[in-house]
């Protein structure tokens, strides 16, 4: 297959093996503004359960304001990843970590890192769609008011931004006091897109944002995505191939627990450079 | 196994699931149904005109006017009774002495009833007591007592192989031919005009004060006293089985100390109620003399400590039910545990919470041995919200036992002990309705 210059020197850079620390960039006609930095960094970095190594010595940078998106088999150690990213897996208490991730230059798992400021900067939305049993307006002010916002003026302009960021206002904003769980799973699931957004993250970790949808609320995600790329950085663990080709820049393949392959998403889908890449995107084992 | 071995055993397990249910059903009726008529019966009986004056008298209810008139229609019964008995005493004291003595106390006999049923007789010494005061208030008291004028009690021992029987002797023939004889008919035939029976609605027995031990009156300072400990136990108990309960779910790590916390609180759940009111006696009372003596602070906080492990469980129950998610995306929000917690956690959790607080409330109202050492007296005035650091209080649960077995006329006031009872089941179950209710309201409220 032919490939540019460009899509050359990105394929160089970003086997697990090389150094990755240089950056990688899509196409000039894919590129975003001010993208492309390395956003979040991994160092050696491993995450145990007990005495279970789920991730293994990753070295990744993720780049801002790109999509990408996290393949692998189950137990592949995909989520356990994302989740290291904002520290939700603190809340296992056999989960561990060595070596490093750099988030912002700073670092995630350090001695004085509050991991409260962090997840502020860091938003996540979840496989179920999670709305807490408010109403909707309380579910999207819920963030901002834990971060001092009373006004209420203030708080209608921000659920009104983060709900059309969304793509949920036109059909909320006439029930915006009713129970959240009264809305369908796609819209519920929009709503803890909008609910993220309203704290305003630079991240945003969606952990297979679509499994628990059907076709249509999935392609209504998948469009949100595309809108909010350039905008946040995204991370997408997904099950589903197609959807990771659709909507993502870039591609990790883990495979039990390690990084076989990240590199721009067109090329790992149409040129892996490793053959457990292939035989898992040509749907030989999953 | 085959289909129809299978269908075989459905189908007798289901005979014989909706036989006990049935068989569970019919054993409540024959304990409600009894309860339920006679706990009515202290509300609305036939009253007699003794239960309107006293009612006048001790409470100031009733219409003055009615009552003089009743009385003045009443009267001219009561003269004859007493005339008879004047008559029938200028004839004994012209009987001999021998047989003077033996219709004399035969006589006495007589006049007590009369007394018992009426009121004091001319002649009588004004009684100290309230309960020689007034005759019958009640008529099935009143036609009891009339039975026992009409007929003496005997009882044949002649068969050594048998228990005694009872049986009756017309009183009449002890005193045929004397000036006495005429009253037993004459009482038969007028007694209801000399008391002139109504149905009445007595609301006053849940509202009013007991009088004479319960003789008569009503039953609030129980119902209070049963109200103040129940609250007071949930006052302490409420607050820290929920902050224990947080504590256990979301912030105790697992180790040996923990382990052992949860066990002894299981055991805790166990010990029998009567090893509270001791420890109670002994400890808030005796050790850290929270009063001096028996007051309603000492019962509530034994109440507490035996409500306590519930409260904990139901609530670790109901925060551990909680999806996992909401805490997730709270936490992913950048909210602080404690804040997660709050907004969050605890709203999902509180119809679970609320739920078993409520039971536990029923539960600490109707707890007998508990208070029996801390906080319980058997007759007591109604106190006020001031005296509860203080002073004991007469509570339903112990005084239902007290009426039925210590009281000296426990038998005459078996209406008060059947309108305590129901009083209580009616509290423990209307308590019991409203947390299913707040619970269906704050769980329709969560789901939307």
């Amino acid at each position: 297959m032919q490939m540019t210059a460009e899509e050359k020197d990105a394929s160089k850079v970003a086997s697990k093996s090389g150094a990755t620390r240089d950056i990688f960039l899509p196409p000039e006609r894919e590129r975003v503004k001010d993208g492309g930095k390395p956003h979040v960094m991994a160092k050696n970095f491993s995450i145990f359960y007990g005495d279970f190594e789920a991730v293994k010595k990753v070295d990744a940078d993720i780049l801002s304001k790109y999509v990408t998106a996290i393949i692998g088999p189950s137990g592949c150690g995909k989520s356990t990843f994302l989740r290291a990213i904002n520290r939700m897996n603190d809340l296992i208490p056999s989960c561990y970590t060595t070596g490093t991730l750099m988030f912002d230059g700073e670092d995630v798992y350090g001695r004085y890192t509050d991991e409260v400021q962090l997840r502020k900067k860091i938003g996540m939305v979840f496989q179920k769609p999670n709305p807490f049993p408010k109403s909707i307006f309380d579910n999207i002010a819920y963030g901002p008011r834990l971060h001092g916002v009373k006004d209420k003026k203030m708080l209608e302009g921000i659920v009104e931004k983060s709900l059309r960021k969304a793509a949920l206002w036109d059909e909320v904003k006439d029930r915006l006091e009713r129970n959240a769980l009264g809305l369908s799973g796609g819209q519920q699931q929009r709503l803890c897109v909008a609910r993220t957004l309203a704290v305003e993250p630079e991240i945003l970790l969606l952990d297979e944002p679509t499994s628990a949808l059907d076709p249509k609320a999935t392609a209504k995600i998948e469009d949100l995505i595309e809108e909010l790329r350039g905008s946040y950085t995204i991370l997408i663990v997904t099950h589903n191939m197609q959807q990771a080709s659709r909507v993502s820049d870039y591609t990790m393949f883990y495979y039990e627990g390690d990084l076989v392959e990240y590199a721009p998403t067109k090329q790992l889908f149409t040129n892996p450079r490793d053959q457990v890449t292939e035989d898992y995107i040509t749907g030989r084992f999953s | 196994m085959n289909l129809g071995t299978r269908k075989i055993l459905d189908r007798s397990f289901t005979a014989v699931g909706i036989t006990s249910i049935t068989l569970m059903a019919l054993a409540l009726l024959v304990v409600v149904v009894p309860i339920f008529k006679g706990g009515i019966g202290a509300i609305y009986f036939k009253g007699t005109i003794e239960h309107r004056k006293l009612q006048y008298n001790e409470f100031g209810k009733g219409n003055r006017l009615v009552l003089d008139r009743q009385i003045a229609e009443s009267e001219p019964y009561r003269e004859e009774v007493y005339r008879m008995l004047d008559a029938f005493e200028a004839e004994m004291e012209s009987m001999e002495p021998g047989e003077k003595r033996n219709y004399s106390s035969k006589y006495k006999k007589v006049r007590d009833i009369l007394s018992h049923l009426l009121g004091p007789l001319p002649g009588d010494q004004e009684p100290i007591l309230l309960r020689y005061q007034y005759g019958n208030t009640r008529w099935e008291q009143a036609e009891e007592g009339l039975h026992k004028l009409m007929f003496v009690t005997k009882w044949d021992y002649s068969n050594p192989n048998e228990m005694a029987k009872q049986y009756f002797v017309p009183r009449a023939d002890e005193f045929s031919g004397t000036a006495l004889a005429a009253l037993f008919p004459y009482m038969e035939s007028s007694l209801e005009k000399m008391l002139l029976p109504e149905q009445t609605f007595y609301w006053g027995f849940l509202t009013e004060r007991s009088l004479d031990a319960h003789i008569f009156g009503g039953i609030w300072a129980e119902i209070q006293g049963t109200f103040f400990l129940a609250v007071g136990a949930m006052l302490f108990a409420f607050p820290l089985g929920v902050i224990a309960a947080i504590y256990f779910t979301e912030y105790a790590k697992d180790n040996f100390f923990t382990s052992i916390l949860r066990s002894a609180n299981s055991t805790l759940a166990g010990v029998p109620s009567i090893v509270f009111g001791l420890f109670g006696l002994a400890f808030f009372i005796n050790t850290i003399k929270v009063s001096d003596s028996k007051s309603v602070l000492a019962g509530s906080l034994t109440l507490a400590i035996m409500i306590l492990p519930t409260i904990i469980r139901a609530a670790e129950e109901a925060i551990l039910a909680v999806p996992k998610t909401y805490k997730e995306a709270s936490l992913g929000l950048g909210s602080t545990k404690w804040r997660t917690i709050v907004t969050v956690i605890l709203p999902a959790a509180l119809p679970g919470i609320i739920t078993g607080g409520i039971i536990s409330l029923g539960r600490a109202a109707g707890e007998t041995a508990p208070i029996i050492f801390t906080a319980a007296v058997s007759v007591g005035a109604t106190i006020g919200l001031a005296d509860v650091f203080t002073q004991p209080t007469p509570a339903l649960s112990w005084n239902i036992y007290n009426l039925a077995s210590e009281h000296e006329a426990a038998n005459e006031i078996r209406h008060v002990q059947y309108g305590m009872v129901l009083a209580l089941i009616s509290i423990v179950l209307l308590l019991n309705l409203s947390a299913i209710l707040l619970r269906a309201r704050i769980s329709k409220k969560l789901k939307g």
